[in-house]
């Protein structure tokens, strides 16, 4: 059984959302990181680029799969989560604390569209 | 049924169809619609007996002239020592498929990792892939990887002194794939500098191809090149000759961030143009942005150390049209030949190789300067062992009757102007012979046969 | 197999002044490479090997025990055609009239190498129903982004050459069909399988319009099932101003049945290293010729090679066209697959090689005949070439496709290409060829057979497989995460 965290944002594709302020921390579901298996890297913007709620900013990959990251919000890239660069496998540790970007959201009524942690349980089937 | 390359009898038939249901062969097409089927016989040749085959083959081949050979341009006639015919025709290597079941795939990947060291250090680069199909398709896999790692810059600038037959193919993929493709200028037989700078100063480059040595046989000096590219964000692409980076600067010493080319001087048969083996070598940042397959080192469920393909998850067959490349194999066997190449030869072998086309070359060249009817086309440039020349003679007559005389004079490039490569393989004897029929074309007893 | 691992590598057989060449001395010796400008030449020497001939003889001999190929045992490669490389092929590319041509060859002197390389041209028109052929791709990828260069200069011609930009692809698709289109500049569009497998049509209507290019289609696909609703297909696209493309990788059970060109498709590429038993080589050197309808030669990649008949008879010359999509290999192509492939095609002739097709197909649907009832099949249905199975049966056992595959190996079978097409998701894809005899798959049934069985009774032993092989199961993660792709010396 996957852990959900209550209070986050989720999307169909498996990210998820802390929203703290006007910052949103990106990043992808444990249910998704262990669909992927042992991560080996992950493909990580720029800071400064800007997104659309859905848009692709990165990949996971395994060792023999890749997912495609999209967004779930619009924004810019405040931060990216550097220490995944030198240890991907974080991301199987622990999905929620290892975020993968930080965006500066561009509008917060985005997160209107997203499941809450309820939804997203049963859109996984738990 | 039963033939050669079938075993079935028709007992197999009977016994198999049964257990399928079906009572003739015809029952398992009849899914395909009767107006698709192929009712007619094929329009090709009757069987023919291995003896036959053989004589067939024998009959074409005498249609071929073998000429001694001073033809270069991309494709060089160096020695391929006898053992390594004999370890390719182990069919454990030659009967295998790509490596995807690593536990029985050991020797080829451990072959693939030994290519992938001795390219890397041939390069001076940190990585290697497995292999690519050749030079010309290398090359243009690094133009394109150059534009993906530019993300939003897509113009890429290739030196006019590359060969035009690389040329040729990185224009196809450029105008397919999106590229703008702009040529750098030449100076004297060497890539201009300043026109680089200029170029560079407009934006938007991606990349930069050069070649070591050139398509003109010269080894150009790219100090200050590298630098010029990074200040700019393009990576610097170097095409090389494989066997010449036995001596040459290395691209990882002109700093250049990908180096790639053909590997068939590395004594493979020139084979009428192939199978060669390209490669392409590029640091350890850029390693997810190279295309191909790559081998790395890993360990089995006892520990010990094994090899396996790895970073898969760039490829075709997982990524589809997100993959780095649409490349789903190597060139494996001749890069097993090559690998075997280069451990007979070592890093003394290739030099002496280098060594003998070098001292070959120049004296060729210093023989028709001396007769007064060559220059070379660049006089003050260094070159290695292919150099151009100049000449009023007519070339076309000159070739007719080198090939009356079973010698292949080199590569005509232009009206006045020919390509010629000296190797290892070309003796003394036929050095000076292809320098008295140069300078002297009808002193010798070409001139009865073509009057013939 | 012999599995005592043998594990060096041939740096670790390096000692300093050993030598395992021998080459003529140097007789101009005044013109040395040392006269060459010092920062031209490289500083740090290459570490290559220090070793005598015996050395490397032994090693690489070794290694090659190491490895499993066709001719070591049965190799039932979904995809791949594992069959038979006929050793008269090897004789024949050896062939020392034709390895010593340079590309640059004078006029004249290369016409027999020119005569094959046009004689294959026309056979493998002849076997697919297709006007010509280049044989300049080196692989089947390579043939894929050639093919899709010449629709996208069909297009350009009709000045539809920036509008027409989407290529649709089959869900079941090879990967690289999508990749190559990528790299070709095209947009791919999917579109899905039905339940038996095959494009549906219905979800094909709406993405036709006058924006694409054409589709990529395999026939059998990758299930192994003939798309029987082809004509329709190819008819619908032509109608939207499309182009179809056959990616030939299962070309084989059509042999003697059906040619592509007579289904509607307009280009297509073939396998050499497939189809016409050219050795895979360990992944290559292969070759992807590619083959147009009549009305779209002109755009084939140049050079091409030509027949000019006159009084004399018949010459063969290389051509260049001006409407060439241009260029995509230094000449023309892997020569010496060319020379085995033809070699091929003689010996079986047109009497035998229509036997091909049939015999393929015969060997797969008994093989799946004969598991079925251990094995998911998810299509019971005939197939053509090669068949999908979904897994064992019985999945409480946990044991996986990977694992099955894994344990074959210690019974000296090759492994089925597995976890492809993605439409299951246990897929164990098995293609066995018609140069296989019923002993072989008899065999081949009987251990897959038992592997079901000791899935139930010791399915630890299965998921650890395999045992006897020279290595154990690799470490991938590792492999990735570590990245050590050249030997680190010391």
């Amino acid at each position: 059984m996957s852990k959900v965290i209550e209070g986050l944002y989720y999307s169909e594709t498996h990210e998820y959302v802390r929203v703290e302020g006007e910052m949103g921390y990106v990043g992808i579901t444990d249910y998704a990181q262990h669909e992927l298996g042992n991560v080996v890297y992950v493909d990580m913007p720029e800071v400064g680029d800007e997104f659309e709620a859905g848009d692709e900013f990165g990949a996971v990959e395994s060792v023999k799969a890749a997912s495609d990251l999209n967004t779930p919000v619009g924004g810019t890239v405040e931060e990216v989560n550097d220490a995944l660069e030198d240890e991907p496998g974080l991301v199987n540790k622990d999905a929620f604390e290892n975020w993968i970007i930080k965006l500066k959201l561009a509008d917060m009524a985005e997160l209107d569209d997203l499941m809450d942690a309820e939804a997203y349980r049963k859109f996984i089937g738990e | 049924m039963a033939y050669k390359y079938f075993p079935h009898t028709q007992a197999d038939l009977d016994v198999m169809l049964g257990r399928c249901g079906m009572t003739s062969l015809d029952d398992l097409y009849q899914d395909i619609p009767d107006d698709l089927v192929f009712k007619r016989e094929y329009d090709l040749p009757d069987a023919m007996s291995e003896a036959e085959v053989r004589r067939y083959f024998d009959e074409l081949g005498r249609k071929n002239v073998r000429l001694t050979c001073f033809a270069g341009a991309g494709f060089y006639d160096h020695y391929s020592p006898s053992v390594i015919n004999h370890i390719l025709d182990r069919s454990e290597f030659l009967t295998s498929y790509t490596p995807y079941q690593a536990e029985i795939s050991q020797g080829t990947l451990q072959y693939i990792f030994e290519f992938q060291t001795m390219m890397a250090q041939l390069t001076g680069m940190e990585v290697s892939n497995a292999s690519m199909y050749d030079g010309t398709t290398a090359t243009a896999e690094a133009m394109m990887m150059a534009v993906s790692a530019a993300k939003k810059r897509n113009r890429v600038l290739v030196s006019a002194t590359v060969n035009p037959l690389v040329r040729r193919v990185l224009d196809t993929y450029a105008k397919f794939h999106g590229v703008v493709l702009d040529e750098i200028a030449m100076d004297g037989g060497v890539t201009s500098f300043d026109d680089l700078k200029a170029k560079l100063a407009e934006g938007d480059v991606a990349g930069v191809i050069v070649a070591t040595p050139n398509f003109y046989g010269i080894v150009e000096d790219y100090t200050g090149w590298a630098d010029a590219c990074h200040e700019a964000k393009a990576l610097l692409i170097m095409h090389c000759n494989a066997s010449a980076l036995g001596v040459l600067k290395t691209p990882g010493e002109w700093g250049a961030d990908v180096a790639v080319g053909d590997g068939q001087s590395l004594g493979i048969p020139l084979c009428y143009g192939g199978p060669g083996v390209g490669f392409l070598c590029t640091s350890k940042k850029l390693i997810r942005k190279m295309p191909g397959r790559i081998v790395g080192q890993t360990t089995d469920a006892n520990g010990q150390r094994a090899f396996v393909l790895t970073l898969q998850a760039r490829e075709q067959h997982i990524r589809r049209e997100k993959a780095t490349s649409n490349i789903c194999s190597n060139q494996s066997l001749m890069a097993l030949y090559v690998t075997i190449y280069m451990s007979l030869m070592g890093r003394k072998g290739l030099r002496e190789v280098n060594e003998l086309g070098y001292s070959g070359a120049h004296y060729l060249a210093k023989r028709l300067v001396e007769s007064g009817k060559f220059e070379l086309a660049f006089p003050d440039k260094p070159f290695l062992n292919e150099f151009a020349v100049k000449t009023e003679e007519d070339l076309d007559m000159l070739g007719t009757i080198g090939a009356l005389n079973d010698i292949n004079i080199g590569v005509r490039i232009d009206e006045d102007t020919l390509l010629i490569c000296v190797t290892e393989q070309r003796t003394p004897d036929e050095i000076d012979q292809l320098a008295d029929l140069l300078i002297t074309p009808f002193s010798t007893d070409a001139e009865d046969d073509s009057q013939a | 197999m012999n599995n005592q691992y043998y594990s060096k590598l041939i740096f670790e057989l390096s000692r300093e002044g050993r030598q395992g060449y021998s080459l003529p001395r140097n007789e101009f010796v005044n013109h040395n490479l040392c006269d060459m400008p010092a920062q031209l030449l490289r500083q740090q020497e290459p570490k290559l090997p220090e070793v005598d001939e015996l050395t490397v003889v032994r090693h690489y001999t070794n290694m090659s025990n190491n490895n499993f190929g066709v001719d070591t045992g049965f190799y039932p490669l979904g995809s791949c055609t594992m069959k038979y490389n006929p050793k008269i092929n090897e004789d024949m590319a050896a062939h020392p009239d034709f390895t010593g041509l340079h590309p640059f060859q004078p006029a004249g002197t290369a016409d027999g190498a020119l005569e094959i390389y046009y004689n294959l041209q026309h056979s493998l028109a002849e076997l697919s129903g297709m006007k010509e052929f280049t044989l300049n791709p080196f692989a089947g990828a390579h043939g894929e982004l050639t093919g899709l260069m010449v629709m996208r200069s069909y297009h350009a011609s009709r000045g539809e050459g920036e509008t027409r930009r989407k290529v649709i692809v089959p869900d079941s698709a090879h990967g690289t069909n999508p990749a190559s289109a990528a790299v070709c500049g095209l947009e791919v569009v999917t579109v899905k399988s039905l339940a038996d497998g095959t494009v549906d049509v219905d979800d094909l209507r709406p993405l036709l319009d006058n924006t694409v290019a054409g589709m990529m289609m395999t026939n059998p696909n990758t299930l192994g099932i003939f798309e029987r609703n082809i004509a329709t297909i190819a008819a619908m696209v032509h109608e939207a101003g499309g182009l179809m493309y056959y990616d030939g990788a299962n070309l084989n059970p059509l042999l003697g049945r059906c040619r592509p060109g007579d289904l509607g498709f307009d280009i297509m590429h073939i396998n050499l290293h497939k189809t016409f038993s050219t050795p895979h080589g360990g992944g290559g050197p292969g070759s992807g010729p590619v083959g147009v309808r009549e009305g779209l030669e002109r755009f084939l990649p140049n050079p091409r090679v030509v027949k000019v008949s006159d009084d004399d008879g018949d010459s063969f010359m290389i051509q260049h066209g001006e409407e060439s999509l241009g260029c995509i290999s230094a000449f023309l192509g892997n020569f010496g697959v060319i020379m085995r492939a033809y070699a091929y095609i003689l010996t079986l002739g047109h009497e035998h090689v229509k036997e091909v097709g049939p015999l393929a197909t015969l060997n797969a649907n008994y093989v799946k005949e004969s598991l079925k009832d251990v094995y998911e099949l998810p299509l019971d249905v005939v197939c053509k070439h090669e068949f999908v199975f979904d897994g064992l049966k019985d999945k409480s056992t946990g044991v996986t496709t990977l694992d099955v595959a894994k344990r074959l190996l210690d019974y000296g079978f090759h492994a089925p290409t597995i976890y492809f097409p993605l439409l299951f998701h246990e897929a164990m894809m098995i293609e066995p060829t018609e140069t296989e005899s019923i002993e072989t798959l008899d065999a081949f049934i009987e251990v897959l057979r038992k592997i079901a069985g000791e899935a139930s009774e010791n399915p630890e032993m299965v998921k650890t497989a395999p045992h006897n092989t020279p290595v154990r199961r690799l470490d991938d993660t590792k492999a990735a995460l570590e990245q050590i792709v050249t030997y680190q010396f010391e």
